[in-house]
């Protein structure tokens, strides 16, 4: 019947709120973000398992190998254009600590180009694949390296999109709580892209050329 | 389109034709008429008592927590019904179809199944009952009881609480129609390579799994993140962490288990996905696919979701114990630690699952070894509710007989666990029945402590008690059913029969099958035990109202609050100065203290776009299964058209006044002092004794005014 040892003297004790106890809007959206994100890099490292577990020379089954078709100097330019991307958007948003709309915009619109830049080349990357006649149904090692590398890409398309969301509603509803909430999260999920590209580029190009 | 296909496909249905809809199968053909009438009758209802416009405001529209909890638990009820169903073809398969003069119906040689429809059957049953019944009910509670027991508003994101009952709503309407159009897997729940692909089963049942457990997959992501936030970012004014209720500390680590898991089982179906839609190799048996990394991939998150389902569970125990013990908790930090042990254990015992793949004795030991870990912070929560039932105040209400029964199915299912666990055992009953009776001794804890719950946090949620008498007969029934159908299931594991039999030869084994086909029969009766339970307390309602402490005897924050709970949970959120904080104030007899003034709230609006893009999912997995390409990308860009035009149009919330509030608050009043007087039973010897016991090291109950067990809870 009794509670657990307590020092607070119930007869004075503080038993409703007197404050006004309000909780952070952007931090909670963040946080919020930041676990969906750790639920991203989860995915992307089951994916790194099977590409481990499928880049055997026997899971490319005689076929070609990442060896016989990865240009190095291509893809270090994919690389510099997210990570110019992801510094970009870095700009854009020390501009918002100024509260410098422009600034913001023109930020987002460098990291807007710079990501068409990657997709465009990752997309040139592929089709130039299928003109050698690879494919995922080639073999169980290119399934790997086309899955891993598209699902990267996918993201990637769907912050461009969102980048764009963002750039209109920072024109049309300037630097409200929801948007500068967005602006964060946005930047979050670029930056983590380009961390992911990091281990794409060394463990998956680097690695699959030097093999 | 992109791999081919047997039978048709056509650009403007992809596979979908007549034949596909099992008209001439004699069991579901009627079940569809059934569920036709019956569809017919629930919506003409509806609109017969004009309760539509109800039903759309205050339901499906909602982002309250409680009302969401409530609708996971019924979504979760449901599936629970239909997977137990599933449950009884089985069992009457397996009870008719024994040696070879058995007789056959239906177009099957023996019984009344044929083997593709009875692989659907098993598959179908193992798939609902783990995720859309006891993940939604588990989900459900927290979703209800966590924001209340930390003393918040509302979940941290509750738009976002709303999408996620939605997508799961989805998936689970996605299973239900597999049963009318087209078929389901036939592959085992957790599908087995290269079964699974094109190859081998040409038809949509294993699309159909895939997008229902990617939708669950999915929907449970989101809870999670929610729910971890929740805890992290909206605890009232007071509440540490030294003071979280063990049911939080239980879902906190659960939902870490979901949030980091669920992304694998994502990528394993994916990659199944990508096998039969794009023709990958991933598990192929030749081109260089890999069978094992599939069964790898796929355990590596079920292993985790495992204890994503009994953590909550054990947390539901540990509220339930300490209530009708009238005692503390015993063991507070060290049910902490258990918690977030199983939780870190669970990532490194998923090959269990498989000691037959063949990996070697190294790593069988070393897995071996990681998986019997689990079986200490196990038993040091059992060991913590049995000393805190020890010289309490017991009361052997039905949610404490539910839980009870956990214990001792927890117990049972523990220690064959605990056997299954050595490789050297494993191998002799790998697929054995003997591993079927193990795993559902373990999830039958899980469901003993959801009716727990169910009965215990009731009065919580809608104000009135169940009836003891039913629930009791209900709890009764249900146990013997376990016993009749589970006993001789472990028995014949022993004996060597294997899983999955859709006919058995050894007719040996006949009469332990009639003994299991009689004990389903007695959990149908537990199931109309269960509905004459909520007939007859709906019926009695008023007499059984409560006021805000049910029981009496309640100790965490969600018995401070009005029952029913109000949509603002809390006029003004408490101020924490201990734990069991319920329980401290009523000892202190201040536990009637009002707040002296209100101030405005700012609460969420409702919002119909949660609903509208849980049916977009729903159309996006259902044009994935049939291979509707448009249909795919017009669902596709609805979503996201839908999610652009919800995040410009934003929800600024609306303010309930002060003056508005304390209306509210004097009519619950009101309606509370009308129940009358609360039964309390204040002091007592009882924990004078127990401290004792406890830690004979501590000074006398006499000498410590207003305290006090354990360890110094100071925080």
């Amino acid at each position: 019947m009794s509670s657990p040892a307590c020092n607070v003297d119930p007869k004075t004790a503080e038993l409703w709120d007197k404050g006004h106890y309000q909780y952070d809007v952007i931090s909670t959206r963040t946080l919020g973000y930041f676990m969906y994100l750790l639920s991203d890099g989860m995915l992307f490292a089951t994916l790194f398992a099977a590409y481990g577990v499928l880049s055997y020379q026997h899971s490319y089954f005689g076929g070609p190998t990442p060896a016989d078709f990865v240009k190095p100097w291509y893809t270090f330019v994919q690389t510099m254009a997210l990570f110019l991307s992801v510094l970009a958007y870095g700009f854009g948003m020390n501009a918002l600590k100024h509260k410098n709309k422009s600034g913001v915009i023109s930020g987002l619109l460098a990291a807007f180009v710079l990501g068409v830049l990657f997709l465009m080349l990752d997309i040139h990357d592929m089709t130039h694949l299928a003109s050698l006649g690879i494919s995922v149904a080639t073999s169980g090692g290119m399934s790997a390296f086309i899955v891993l590398t598209q699902v990267h890409a996918t993201h990637i398309f769907f912050g461009l999109i969102w980048i764009l969301v963002m750039m209109a509603q920072v024109m049309i509803k300037g630097f409200t709580t929801e948007v500068v909430g967005r602006l964060l999260t946005l930047r979050m999920f670029w930056h983590l892209q380009a961390i992911i590209w990091v281990f794409v580029y060394v463990f998956v190009y680097l690695w699959g050329y030097m093999s | 389109m992109l791999v081919d296909l047997a039978g048709g496909w056509n650009p403007m249905l992809g596979r979908l034709a007549w034949s596909q809809i099992p008209y001439d199968n004699p069991i579901l053909a009627p079940l569809f008429v059934a569920v036709v009438i019956g569809t017919i009758i629930i919506l003409g209802l509806i609109t017969y008592y004009g309760k539509w416009t109800y039903l759309w405001k205050e339901w499906l529209t909602t982002v309250d927590h409680k009302k969401l909890g409530v609708m996971y638990i019924i979504l979760g009820l449901v599936m629970l019904f239909r997977g137990f169903i599933d449950g009884l073809m089985i069992r009457t398969q397996q009870a008719w179809a024994v040696g070879t003069h058995s007789s056959g119906v239906f177009g099957a040689t023996h019984g009344y199944l044929t083997p593709f429809h009875f692989g659907q059957v098993y598959s179908a049953h193992g798939l609902i009952m783990i995720l859309l019944a006891a993940t939604p009910l588990l989900v459900g509670f927290m979703n209800i009881i966590v924001p209340i027991q930390i003393g918040a508003r509302d979940m941290a994101y509750p738009y976002l609480n709303a999408l996620g009952l939605w997508i799961t709503a989805a998936a689970g309407a996605l299973i239900m129609i597999s049963l009318f159009v087209g078929d389901f897997a036939h592959n085992g729940w957790f599908g087995y390579a290269p079964i699974f692909e094109l190859q081998y089963s040409p038809g949509v049942g294993v699309d159909y799994w895939i997008w229902t457990m990617e939708l669950v997959a999915l929907g449970t992501t989101l809870g999670g993140i929610n729910i971890l936030a929740t805890i992290i970012k909206m605890r009232a004014p007071g509440m540490s962490w030294g003071r979280l209720p063990i049911f939080v500390w239980a879902s906190l680590s659960a939902n870490v288990i979901a949030l980091t898991s669920f992304p694998a089982l994502q990528v394993a179906l994916g990659l199944v996905a990508a096998d039969r839609y794009l023709g990958a190799h991933f598990f192929t048996a030749g081109l260089g696919g890999n069978l094992m990394l599939y069964t790898n991939l796929f355990w590596i998150w079920g292993h985790p979701e495992v204890y994503f389902v009994i953590l909550p569970a054990f947390g539901m125990m540990s509220e339930i114990f300490p209530t009708f013990s009238e005692k503390p908790l015993f063991g507070y930090i060290t049910m902490v630690l258990a918690s977030l042990a199983i939780a870190g254990v669970s990532w490194l015992v998923w090959l269990h699952h498989f000691f037959t793949m063949g990996a070697g004795p190294y790593v069988n030991s070393a897995f071996s070894v990681a998986t019997m870990l689990v079986g200490i912070p196990t038993g040091v929560k059992v060991f913590n509710w049995a000393f805190t039932m020890y010289r309490g105040r017991l009361t052997f209400n039905a949610a404490m007989l539910w839980a009870i029964g956990a214990l001792f199915l927890l117990l049972i299912g523990g220690l064959t666990g605990m056997m299954l666990a050595v490789p050297a055992i494993n191998y002799m009953v790998h697929n054995s029945v003997f591993v079927v009776a193990h795993f559902h001794s373990m999830l039958l804890v899980i469901v003993y402590a959801i009716f727990a719950s169910v009965i215990y946090w009731f009065p919580k949620v809608f104000g009135f008690k169940l009836d003891e008498f039913w629930a009791k007969t209900m709890f009764w029934l249900f146990s013997a059913g376990t016993t009749l159908v589970f006993v001789p299931m472990y028995m014949l594991g022993f004996m060597g029969m294997t899983r999955r039999l859709d006919y058995v030869f050894n007719t040996a084994w006949h009469p332990y099958l009639l003994v299991m086909e009689f004990g389903i029969v007695v959990y149908m009766i537990s199931v109309l035990a269960f509905f004459a339970l909520l007939y007859v307390s709906i019926r009695d309602h008023a007499k059984n109202r409560v006021g805000t402490d049910a029981w009496g005897t309640s100790r965490s924050l969600e018995w401070l609050t009005h029952s029913p709970v109000p949509f603002y949970n809390f006029a003004v959120l408490p101020h924490i100065s201990t734990r069991d904080e319920v329980a401290w104030r009523r000892d202190n007899g201040i536990d009637h203290v009002q707040p002296d003034h209100y101030e405005d709230i700012h609460m969420p609006n409702n919002t119909g776009v949660a609903i509208i893009l849980g049916g977009l999912t729903f159309v996006l997995g259902f044009a994935l299964v049939w291979r509707i390409w448009w249909l795919c990308i017009l669902s596709l860009l609805a979503i996201m058209a839908l999610v652009i035009y919800r995040s410009f149009k934003g929800d600024p919330g609306y303010i309930i006044t002060a003056a508005e509030l304390e209306e509210m608050e004097k009519d619950a009043m009101r309606r509370e002092a009308q129940i009358g007087k609360q039964h309390y039973r204040v002091g007592g010897g009882v924990l004078g004794d127990a401290i004792a016991y406890e830690r004979s090291d501590l000074p006398p109950l006499a000498s410590q005014p207003g305290s006090s067990v354990g360890l110094d809870h100071r925080s």
